[in-house]
């Protein structure tokens, strides 16, 4: 039997009990009831009495390099990942280049791993068609061989319903999902607000719900037809999540994702023309929020992501619609769900497998570590009664982009370890260079 | 009065109060603008920025010569092409212009939620000459202190706007003062320039032109954008005129002496009647004249509040 290298002491075991966790090597080397006096000859790591979760998987974000490294880099995206809890982060397509050949591919790979060898993993999702331009398939075959886990073409819908189906048909070959923004692009400007009281007061061009609606529906008879799965990106309006519902009775094999921001807030946020809350699809009205709450609790919305979409301060700092949409979304993701279940609005296991097995089941990934004796080392502390103030020097993402700036939240990731390793510890300094 | 605002960028920000104060103010502005020579030199020293982002021959006039009046120097920022249209730039305007320190900068822009942007950059008043399809305020106070000098009071009154209300800052911020001074808010368009949840709005809506004008005391035309039709939103002009343009037939239903109001320019014979827009009940050029007074009344208060001051 391997020797223990490593003991983190004193955390919560999922299963409620307080425990001590003994590491060896990439793996755990077994789980025992705490002992708060006992002497340890290896190093130990103080758990306090955080939650022991698996670490977690983020299936919608955009990491912006290469072309956009102003916003974002692969280094300072999967140092926002470590801080958030995230272990693998799957990463949209629409850099510049699009990731749309196996060379971009491995440039993604590469990246990730000389800026991070430890993990966070980056998981790269391919562009759906050549440059996200909806006319032409990308070379999927080719991308899921050098590593695409999924193909989608995120931000620019594919509006032609013939070359959608294509998509879908040939990637399932390679085992692929399809990930589908839902929006009909001649109902939608890409607003960022959405259309009704708030958008009509403000005076500006609103989306409406059934932008999003339609396509939803589009996808779930074509998934139906097909018998082959379709999964819908951060979907947004109560219309989107009935339909859903009805689709999942009748067997349809349809997955869907939603974001913290569609169960936490509404479109009262835009007040004063707040870029920091322009997202697409935008936030919605409170019935709306009430109707995602719903689908998150029981069941009709598959998984959580953040659809992290940082951007630079100067970006967002003009006048509402000449802003990009997007919330920095990693690092107070988990902190920000975890509101729910302090509301009691969600179990804390529905939670943590909202975040983690759920998305590695939907994109068909090696399940979450089972945080049991043999199990590999990959999971995170979480400090239920941690507050912290989100502001620029708080976050390790570039983009500093969020509603939350300013607030002070409670729950925060204390530590994250993958393969036994810790590659977040919230008690150290921020490493960095900004 | 103590004038509690910096900036002026929508009618939510004021109390019937404080609205009915900058009428009193233009009523005694307007007098000055009867007089053989029309210049006070309440302002003397103060300089104002007019910066129109958007062409808007009128309104910069009107600001134009509310300053002049009152012995402000006024500067226009010439409008080049259309780098300043983008949003990015206006960043670096702001910037620009808050190195020149002017003591109030007037603005037009194409973006909605403009003038608040600008505000936040600035220390200097940010007057709001209309932004996007968000608000137009001083349109607004122009277009009440028209009806004011005609009515005194706004309890009890029926008021139609009529046309492309979706599209439209000076209906948003028409109704908005309208309705906080206590008059009803009738509005008339068809469902395409309409905007979305109306029914959040303190108005009534009314599809047929000759019963939205019965009981009317006065009917605001809007300027209709004929690239409207372009854009899908209406089939035909023609056929909009005939349906939405008011003529005498529609007005017939309404009150009588009831006043017909339009922001300008007209498109004579789509929004409006010829032979309507001149007659005798039209406040179309009372507006006009309102206009000065009204400014004059604002750049007063913005520029010599004791906020200022202090
Ligand atoms: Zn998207």
């Amino acid at each position: 039997m391997a020797d223990c290298e490593l003991v983190v002491h004193n955390v919560q075991h999922p299963d409620g009990t307080p425990c001590d966790l003994l590491l060896a090597g990439e793996r755990i080397l077994a789980v025992q009831p705490h002992e708060p006096n006992r002497s340890w000859e290896c190093s130990v790591f103080p758990g306090n009495g955080a939650l022991l979760w698996p670490s977690c998987l983020d299936s919608h974000v955009h990491l912006r390099e290469p072309g956009f490294e102003h916003k974002e880099t692969i280094a300072t995206g999967l140092q926002a990942a470590a801080a958030g809890g995230f272990g693998q982060v799957m990463a949209m397509a629409n850099t510049d280049p699009v990731n749309d050949t196996p060379g971009t591919t491995r440039f993604l790979l590469d990246a990730a791993q000389k800026s991070h060898p430890q993990g966070p993993a980056l998981l790269p999702v391919g562009a759906a068609t050549k440059g996200l331009q909806g006319q032409e398939l990308a070379p999927l075959a080719e991308l899921a061989e050098a590593g695409c886990v999924a193909f989608s073409n995120d931000g620019n819908p594919v509006s032609n319903t013939e070359l959608f189906r294509r998509a879908v048909e040939y990637a399932a070959d390679w085992r692929c999902r399809v990930i589908d923004h839902c929006e009909d692009p001649h109902l939608a400007p890409g607003a960022g607000i959405n259309e009704g009281r708030m958008s009509s007061r403000l005076g500006l061009k609103g989306q409406p719900t059934v932008a999003e609606s339609l396509h939803v529906a589009r996808d779930i008879l074509l998934a139906s037809y097909l018998d082959l799965p379709i999964h819908l990106a951060h979907i947004s309006c109560r219309e989107s999540v009935e339909l859903i519902a009805q689709a999942k009775q009748k067997g349809v094999p349809i997955t869907a994702e939603t974001c913290p921001q569609y169960v936490l807030w509404d479109e009262g946020l835009l007040e004063g023309f707040n870029t920091l809350a322009k997202v697409n699809p935008p936030l919605r009205t409170p019935d709306d929020v009430q109707a995602m709450r719903q689908a998150v609790r029981q069941g009709v919305i598959d998984c959580l992501v953040t659809d992290h979409a940082p951007h630079a301060g100067h970006e967002k700092d003009v006048p509402f619609m000449a802003a990009p949409n997007g919330i920095s979304g990693l690092e107070t993701a988990l902190s920000l769900t975890w509101g729910l279940v302090a509301q009691n609005e969600l179990d804390a296991a529905d939670w943590i497998r909202l975040w983690s097995q759920a998305p590695a089941e939907v994109f068909g990934l090696p399940a979450p570590s089972a945080l049991t004796a043999g199990a590999p080392a990959d999971f995170l502390l979480f400090d239920p009664h941690r507050q912290w103030d989100v502001s620029p020097r708080s976050l390790a993402s570039l983009g500093k982009n969020t509603p939350c700036l300013g607030a002070s939240l409670t729950g925060r990731v204390s530590a994250h370890f993958l393969g036994g390793r810790c590659i977040y510890d919230g008690n150290a300094p921020l490493a960095g260079s900004h | 009065m103590h004038w509690p605002h910096k900036d002026l960028l929508s009618i939510q920000q004021l109390t019937s109060q404080e609205i009915e104060h900058i009428f009193d103010l233009a009523l005694k502005f307007a007098e000055i603008n009867q007089r053989p020579v029309k210049k006070v030199p309440t302002l003397k020293g103060k300089s104002v920025v007019l910066f129109f982002a958007e062409p808007s021959t009128r309104t910069k006039i009107s600001f134009d010569m509310a300053g002049k009046r009152l012995s402000a120097d006024t500067f226009s920022l010439a409008q080049s092409g259309s780098s300043l249209q983008k949003g990015e730039s206006l960043s670096d305007t702001a910037l620009t212009l808050q190195a020149m320190h002017p003591d109030a900068i007037v603005l037009r822009h194409g973006a909605s939620g403009a003038s608040a942007y600008l505000a936040r950059q600035l220390d200097c008043a940010v007057i709001n000459a209309g932004d996007g399809w968000h608000a137009h305020p001083t349109q607004a106070l122009l277009d009440g202190f028209s009806l004011f000098q005609v009515w005194e009071s706004f309890a009890g009154k029926n008021v139609l706007l009529l046309g492309d209300i979706a599209h439209s800052r000076v209906a948003r911020s028409d109704i908005e003062l309208l309705t906080k001074l206590g008059a009803k808010v009738r509005v008339c368009a068809p469902r395409t320039l309409l905007p979305p949840a109306l029914k959040s709005w303190p108005v009534e809506i009314e599809q047929d032109l000759g019963r939205a004008c019965q009981d009317m005391d006065a009917v605001i035309c809007l300027r209709l954008q004929l690239e409207r039709q372009q854009a899908g939103l209406l089939p035909d002009l023609r056929e909009y005129a005939r349906h939405f343009g008011l003529g005498p037939a529609h007005l017939s239903h309404a009150r009588t002496g009831a006043r017909i109001l339009h922001p300008g320019p007209i498109n004579r014979g789509i929004e409006i009647a010829a032979e309507l827009a001149d007659a005798p009940n039209s406040l179309i050029l009372d507006q006009v004249s309102s206009g000065v007074a009204t400014r004059m009344a604002l750049l007063y208060l913005y520029l010599t509040s004791t906020r200022e001051e202090a």
